[in-house]
């Protein structure tokens, strides 16, 4: 299995270290047997519900699920969470007793690190991990947003990037990862998680020349130069 | 003169030089029984003062009513509709000296003037179907109707067949419970089922038999005098753009004082204004008027025609209802008419007066659609209808009349359910559906019970559900209606400065779907409001342009037509093509094509289905011609290519046409057929609805735009208002991610049974389709050609034209990836 989908995959080397993103959105580092996740964002149907706004209250199931398949499929030894893991403070409290049981397993499971994120500034109260604002490992630094003069090696996620392309008259818009050797932006894993065009002015200054985009199909990665996006 | 107007009315029309007619004075007589009464009259038959007349002498007999209330209510489906009645009204109440006072409320209406309406209502009202459902929800809502006697209900026949139909018959009803005995009015253009709409305009009972208004009808007006264009001109086989009947066309507006051109689409109305003005050397006054158009620009528009300033206009559905702009004496209907309905409304616009005939030129654009035109001419001259049935009332609609009433007042809810069951589209509904729907509004619904805390209203202990909070009311009223925009971008033209940027202002010239300038390239150029453009960038929510000097845009129009097919006319041509002694009607070359036909493969009968399979250049084709309309077609091709995937044949992709189908694959599907190993019984079985419907729309984003209807009328997620956009994408909630969200975890839902209900009956077009499938069962008609047959050609040169189905999506991501991998390679070997 594992072999496979590092074969289905792409590999990305940022500062050295060989990275795969993989088809869900996560991304595997093989050396450090660790899985990085970005944008969560558990509890983002319910966020509304004091307005009047009932979205179907399974984005967190949903979410959790699919975090579990990659947990069973990788066994990795370490989770980053890059930040807005939760959608906002309240979210661990509006969280189903199920959810909440299902998420302290999966934490249980491996060491786990939160990153901060400006939706989550603060760790969660009963959910266990640890909780930092960023984070080196090696040539690799963790961090929620991405800096306009970043370090080497800078992994992170908050804009949720997706790119579209045209071809033929028509257009396809997926969520991406978008970066260079130097710096790596994640596309965002929660379930009711959109996309923002790599195009858009706040991805302005953070993508140098050159950088590429690599594109979650349905069962296939694509790596497409970020000049092709429209 | 009759008994029945009191001499002061008799007394105005004699002033006028009037005699009232027969169905006046019918209306008249109704004035103090309140019997209500379905209007069905031709255009020009003085409906609408048939329609007051009640009113006026109701006021003018009984001056001093109830002055806390609205006397009466008037209700159209066009805002510049009820304008213009208000001013058509207030000649006779002026003439006659009646203490009438008529007010227009619209979302035009400023806020003061809605508030004082409230307090102090006019005696005559008109409004617009949401106008009255903000009433509806609002505290004064007894109070304003507490005295109401008459509700005039114009274009009826329009209203009836769309969810703004649904929510009115709600409002409807609820405001007939604040006043049993108010009298229903409802004018009509001629409809197929007039007993629908007399039930409409009546409360029904469930399981008894429909409880029907009295009906007024009055016959058609002089027979109209329409022709088909017969022109020298080869007629193309296919596309929509009636290029070769151009010239003739500006003759016909040269000979004529005002012409309405009309035509199916925007890209059609762009496209036929731009040749028109190059061919106009008299510098004729022609115009545009359609949707997209800045609203300003359609007024100066309508304002011309009304001073008959113009000679010519070109419009889309625009222009099909309503007001009087100006003597028409010429209507041309470009393409395919159809509808017979739809088409005598269009003709009806030429010539407004009774007794005169209407004028009108058809010009189908393709060889099809001569036929279709054809028939279209016979079934005007029998009068023939094909009005589309009154809707089964959407639940999504009522889940939003649910909260409305409860923004109003607290609610019984066996009260609400049996006032709910009294509209007509809503007379079937079950106790248990209407539960949930309350169960919906209040906590969403979902089998898991997580927003309780939260419910928008709650039943307290008097039994009453009442609204939690004030502030879910305001929320409403922003959301209220049941017309759902596609998301639109602005359209602002701008010019390059010298140093090549862009400038920053201009104009806007109109508005146009995003999904459109999604699919444009910078410098691509398309047309718009007749001139040629070319998209430069997208700012915010704006579509920078700049003018080109170019002739011929880059980007193609879409061709399609919105609205499919009549059932009934699709009939007629079958008959037509069929009955070999009515080919004698076509043209020559119409003609010489159908003998073709009939020679090399033979014609599709009345209730049969002709298959037609042929090898073409190395792919293998099976054409079909069901004539079931694009949707129906649509959704028959996606599933007939899963079945022959099935079955093992490889199909590869399908076009559909209004009239037929083509499918195209790897495998020989003839020989196939021909040697039984491919079961035709077997693959048009009905049983296609069942499993693999389920199956591809399982896999389809087919259902997400009618998903995304559904969740904003329904109230699920709010609308989104042009300009409070900017907080970015991300950030809001697709409406895609919630359908896949809601599908997986609960099914059931109630707002996926209505998606269900409104795609089934729209988008998919499933009824048309399962009619079809018992019609032709049996009677499949195999043909095995050794090449293409000619009445295939048409359907044959849309391949590539239209959207092909079969190709994946991630195709178009491969080829971009693939194109990287060329560029690396190619910069390595330059490095190298």
């Amino acid at each position: 299995m594992k072999a496979e989908m590092l074969d289905s995959g792409v590999i990305v080397t940022v500062c050295g270290e060989e990275l795969v993103p993989l088809l869900d959105g996560g991304l595997w580092w093989p050396n450090e047997r660790t899985l990085i996740v970005s944008d969560l964002h558990l509890e983002k149907g319910s966020s509304q519900a004091g307005r009047g706004i009932f979205l179907p209250p399974y984005d967190t199931a949903k979410t959790l699920a699919r975090l579990k398949v990659l947990i069973q499929n990788w066994h990795p030894c370490r989770i980053i969470s890059l930040g807005d893991s939760f959608h906002d403070c309240n979210a661990e409290s509006r969280m189903s007793e199920t959810d909440q049981q299902t998420l302290k397993e999966l934490v249980d499971l491996q060491e786990w690190i939160w990153i901060a994120g400006n939706h989550d500034p603060r760790p969660p109260a009963n959910i266990g991990g640890h909780f930092r604002e960023t984070l080196n490992i090696g040539p690799l630094s963790f961090v929620h947003e991405p800096g306009q003069n970043p370090k080497k090696g800078e992994l992170s996620g908050h804009l949720h990037p997706a790119a579209k392309i045209r071809r033929l008259g028509r257009s396809v818009r997926r969520r991406c990862f978008v970066g260079n050797n130097q710096r790596l932006i994640l596309p965002a894993f929660g379930a009711y998680t959109g996309g923002l065009n790599i195009t858009d002015a706040a991805f302005d200054g953070l993508l140098a020349t050159g950088s590429t985009a690599w594109v979650l199909g349905t069962d296939q990665i694509y790596p497409i130069a970020v000049a092709q996006c429209v | 003169m009759s008994a029945s107007l009191p001499q002061i009315f008799v007394n105005w029309f004699e002033s006028r030089g009037w005699n009232p007619r027969p169905h006046q004075l019918a209306l008249a007589k109704t004035a103090g029984s309140g019997e209500s009464v379905l209007l069905i009259a031709p255009t020009g038959a003085g409906k609408t003062l048939a329609g007051f007349l009640p009113t006026l002498i109701d006021l003018h007999q009984n001056p001093d009513q109830n002055r806390r209330s609205i006397h009466t209510l008037y209700i159209s489906p066009l805002k510049a509709l009820a304008v213009d009645i208000a001013r058509n009204l207030e000649m006779p109440v002026e003439e006659m000296g009646l203490k009438v006072r008529i007010e227009t409320r619209t979302g035009d209406t400023p806020q003061h003037k809605r508030q004082r309406q409230k307090l102090t209502p006019p005696d005559i009202m008109l409004t617009t179907p949401e106008q009255l459902a903000l009433l509806i929800a609002s505290k004064e809502a007894e109070l304003l109707f507490s005295g109401i006697q008459k509700i005039v209900l114009d274009e009826l026949h329009a209203l009836v067949s769309s969810k703004r139909g649904e929510l009115l018959s709600l409002g409807l009803a609820r405001v007939r419970r604040f006043q049993p005995a108010v009298q229903m009015i409802g004018l009509s253009a001629t409809v197929a089922l007039p007993d629908e709409l007399r039930a409409w305009l009546k409360p029904q009972i469930q399981g008894e038999a429909d409880n029907l208004a009295e009906l007024i009808t009055v016959k058609g007006g002089a027979r109209p005098n329409i022709t088909v264009l017969d022109s020298a001109e080869r007629i193309p086989w296919s596309g929509h753009s009636a290029r070769y009947a151009f010239s003739h066309m500006y003759e016909s507006i040269r000979d004529h004082q005002m012409v309405l051109i009309f035509v199916n689409t925007r890209s059609q109305a762009e496209m036929i204004f731009k040749e028109l003005w190059l061919l106009n050397e008299d510098a004729l006054p022609i115009a545009l008027h359609h949707g997209s158009l800045d609203a300003g620009q359609r007024r100066k528009v309508e304002a011309a025609m009304s001073a008959s300033k113009l000679r010519a206009v070109v419009c889309t559905s625009t222009l099909d209802l309503g007001i009087d702009w100006g003597d028409v004496d010429l209507v041309i209907n470009v393409g395919a008419p159809k509808g017979a309905s739809r088409l005598a409304q269009r003709i009806g616009r030429a010539n407004h007066r009774m007794g005169e005939p209407s004028k009108a030129l058809l010009v189908p654009a393709n060889i099809f659609e001569v036929l279709e035109c054809r028939a279209a001419l016979d079934a005007a001259y029998e009068g023939a209808q094909d009005t589309p049935p009154v809707r089964i009332g959407g639940l999504d609609v009522l889940a939003q009349h649910v909260l409305g009433s409860a923004c109003g007042a607290p609610f019984h809810e066996v009260e609400l359910f049996d006032e709910i069951c009294s509209a007509f589209p809503y007379r079937d509904l079950d106790w248990e559906t209407f539960e949930q729907v309350v169960d919906f509004v209040a906590t969403g619904g979902y089998a898991l019970r997580v927003y309780e805390r939260y419910a928008r209203i709650r039943k307290t202990e008097d039994g009453t559900w009442r609204l939690t909070h004030p502030r879910l009311a305001q929320q409403y009223r922003l959301n209220i209606g049941t017309i759902v925009q596609e998301p639109m971008i602005k359209i602002r033209v701008t010019s390059r400065k010298k140093s090549g940027r862009l400038g920053r202002g201009g104009r806007v010239l109109g508005e146009v779907e995003e999904y459109f300038i999604d699919g444009l390239a910078p410098r691509d150029t398309f047309l718009f409001g007749g001139e040629v453009l070319r998209f430069e960038m997208l700012q915010e929510n704006e579509a920078l342009v700049t003018r080109t000097e170019q002739k011929n845009p880059r980007i193609p129009a879409y061709a399609g037509g919105k609205f499919p097919l009549s059932t009934y006319l699709a009939e007629r041509v079958r008959g037509l093509l069929t009955d070999h002694q009515q080919w004698h009607l076509l043209p020559a070359q119409v003609r010489d094509w159908l003998e073709l036909q009939r020679g090399l493969s033979q014609m599709p009968g009345r209730d049969d289905l002709l298959i037609e399979t042929f090898p073409h250049e190395d792919q293998n084709y099976m054409v079909l011609y069901p004539f079931e309309g694009r949707l129906a077609h649509q959704t028959l091709g996606m599933l007939l290519t899963r079945r022959l995937e099935r079955m093992r044949a490889r199909p590869m992709g399908f076009v559909a046409t209004e009239y037929a189908l083509a499918v195209w694959g790897l495998g020989d599907m003839g020989r196939a057929i021909a040697a039984g190993t491919l079961s035709l019984a077997g693959l048009f079985d009905e049983d296609m609805l069942g499993d693999d419907l389920e199956s591809w729309l399982a896999e389809s984003s087919l259902l997400k735009r009618t998903f995304r209807n559904c969740a904003v009328i329904s109230g699920l997620i709010e609308r989104r208002f042009p300009g409070k956009e900017k907080t970015g994408r991300q950030m809001t909630i697709s409406s895609d991610l919630i359908y896949d969200v809601l599908r997986e975890h609960d099914p059931d839902h109630v707002l996926l049974r209505a998606t269900w209900a409104d795609a089934s009956d729209g988008l998919l077009d499933l009824k048309r389709l399962s009619i079809m499938l018992e019609r032709v069962k049996g009677k499949l008609v195999h043909k095995k050609l050794q090449r293409i047959s000619p009445l295939a050609v048409p359907v044959m040169l849309e391949i590539g034209r239209e959207p092909v189905y079969g190709e994946a999506q991630d195709v178009l991501l491969a080829q971009a990836a693939d194109d990287m991998m060329r560029d690396l390679a190619k910069g390595k070997r330059n490095e190298s």
